[in-house]
């Protein structure tokens, strides 16, 4: 049977709604947001090479993959990043998500 | 660097900053690019402006070393390749150049042709004009800090364009990049007080640029403040202080005559939003017969325009510039009939 993903996602401006996703899909935490019309710019399409799709994870970071070289290197450049930071380009679905909370970052 | 070789190669010098042409490009990236070679097989001259210090767009700026595997004809090829094989396909046009100038206005004129104008006052005289802006103009991430656009000019800046202005100055610098490593050892030399301000506890830029910076810092040379941030810039008018937080989130004040935030580029839409253009989501809504605006002889092209079906990418941006230069013909030469030739047939007539 088909699962969903829940994620729990915090706008720019505080407000916070919940994604279903359904399981087995092929994408990036990034595309996902981008297809639900947050506003990230993610120049890059997806390379950790621009740092703009800049999130903070509030919980569920324990589930996530550990950051990779690029993405710490991105992530320094930014000058409001912090220890709950990562680049939802760097993040793929999967079952595990699941319960995941994120804020997403101030565009830049 | 290769890419600005190429400028003097194939571009003519500008002698000042007033400049007249037939197209002008606004956006040097692949799509602006191949435009000039589009305009030029209809013997229409360009001029490029772009914000960027080089040519390429995102390209060069952010992936000049991926491989792009969807260029007709090129089973793979590096970003900055592509980039390079442009400029050397646009050569014949001689197609002229504004670098490191982002365009803030266009004027029209009575008849029918624009003035571009640019932030550092390079005035283009253009009878069409193309906004092949990508995703907007490459400018520096500031940081999210109160009143600090306030100082901007009087104190802080974005970017070092003349060092010697810090000559004998107090400085902070703020980020952990190479950019920020590399202009706090050149500026150690030249300023009397270097501190830089970096929110980790280590360097991920190149590693022998990280570790000249913490020589500097064990000598005395430069102060160094890690695990801090920027929080605050203080001062009557003119920067005087600037506050960091550190680790345990106590701020210091540092007296400064100067702030140099340097945390990199991003790309914002900017002024183009301001220029009665139909915007849809920062993108210019255009007709896909010829990708005009809608608004008489402006087009847009590449990632910056929309349309249903619209597809960000590099080949369909060419595709828009060769049905563009067809369209803006008319007013280009508008005394004579376009003729469609192949360039097989025809060759590539320079000029």
């Amino acid at each position: 049977m088909e699962e969903t993903i829940h994620i729990t996602v915090e706008d720019q401006n505080g407000g916070i709604r919940q994604l279903e996703i359904p399981e087995g899909i092929n994408l990036s935490l990034m595309e996902v947001l981008k297809a639900s019309e947050y506003d990230i710019l993610a120049t890059c399409g997806g390379m950790a090479l621009c740092a703009t799709c800049h999130i903070e994870v509030l919980e569920g970071s324990e589930n996530l993959d550990p950051l990779n070289d690029a993405e710490l290197d991105m992530l320094d450049t930014l000058p409001d990043a912090s220890d709950l930071s990562r680049l939802a380009c760097q993040i793929r679905l999967n079952p595990t998500l699941d319960g995941l909370k994120i804020r997403v970052a101030g565009n830049n | 660097m290769e890419t600005q070789e190429h400028q003097v190669e194939g571009g003519r010098p500008i002698a000042d900053s007033h400049i007249t042409t037939d197209i002008c490009i606004i956006g040097a990236g692949p799509v602006g690019l191949f435009a000039v070679f589009e305009a030029g097989l209809l013997k229409m001259r360009c001029h490029l402006i772009d914000a960027l210090p080089q040519v390429g767009g995102q390209l060069s700026e952010i992936y000049p070393h991926k491989p792009i595997y969807d260029i007709p004809g090129y089973p793979s090829v590096n970003a900055q390749e592509l980039v390079d094989n442009l400029m050397e396909q646009i050569k014949p046009f001689h197609p002229s150049f504004t670098l490191g100038e982002r365009v803030e206005a266009l004027e029209r004129q009575d008849d029918g042709s624009y003035l571009v104008l640019g932030s550092d006052k390079t005035v283009i005289h253009a009878q069409v004009v193309v906004i092949a802006g990508g995703l907007g103009s490459f400018e520096p991430r500031r940081p999210d800090i109160p009143g600090l656009a306030d100082f901007e000019g009087r104190g802080v800046s974005y970017m070092v364009k003349n060092p010697e202005s810090y000559r004998d100055k107090r400085i902070v610098i703020a980020g952990g990049g190479d950019s920020a490593l590399d202009w706090t050892v050149f500026l150690s030399d030249i300023a009397r007080e270097v501190t830089l301000i970096h929110r980790s506890d280590n360097f991920r830029g190149a590693p022998d640029s990280a570790e000249k910076v913490f020589a500097l810092a064990s000598s005395g040379k430069i102060k160094l403040l890690l695990q801090s941030n920027l929080a605050s810039v203080h001062g009557n008018g003119v920067l005087s202080q600037v506050g960091v937080m550190d680790k345990y989130k106590q701020e210091q004040r540092i007296e400064t005559d100067a702030l140099i935030p340097l945390f990199g580029l991003s790309p914002k839409l900017g002024p183009i939003a301001d220029w009665g253009l139909n915007i849809d989501k920062s993108a210019i809504a255009v007709d896909t017969t010829d990708y005009s605006t809608g608004v008489t002889r402006i087009y847009a092209i590449g990632d910056i325009n929309t349309y249903p079906g619209k597809l960000k990418l590099i080949l369909c941006g060419f595709h828009e510039a060769a049905l563009m230069a067809q369209s803006a013909f008319k007013y280009v030469h508008p005394a004579e009939k376009l003729s469609f030739k192949y360039t097989t047939v025809n060759g590539i007539n320079a000029f």
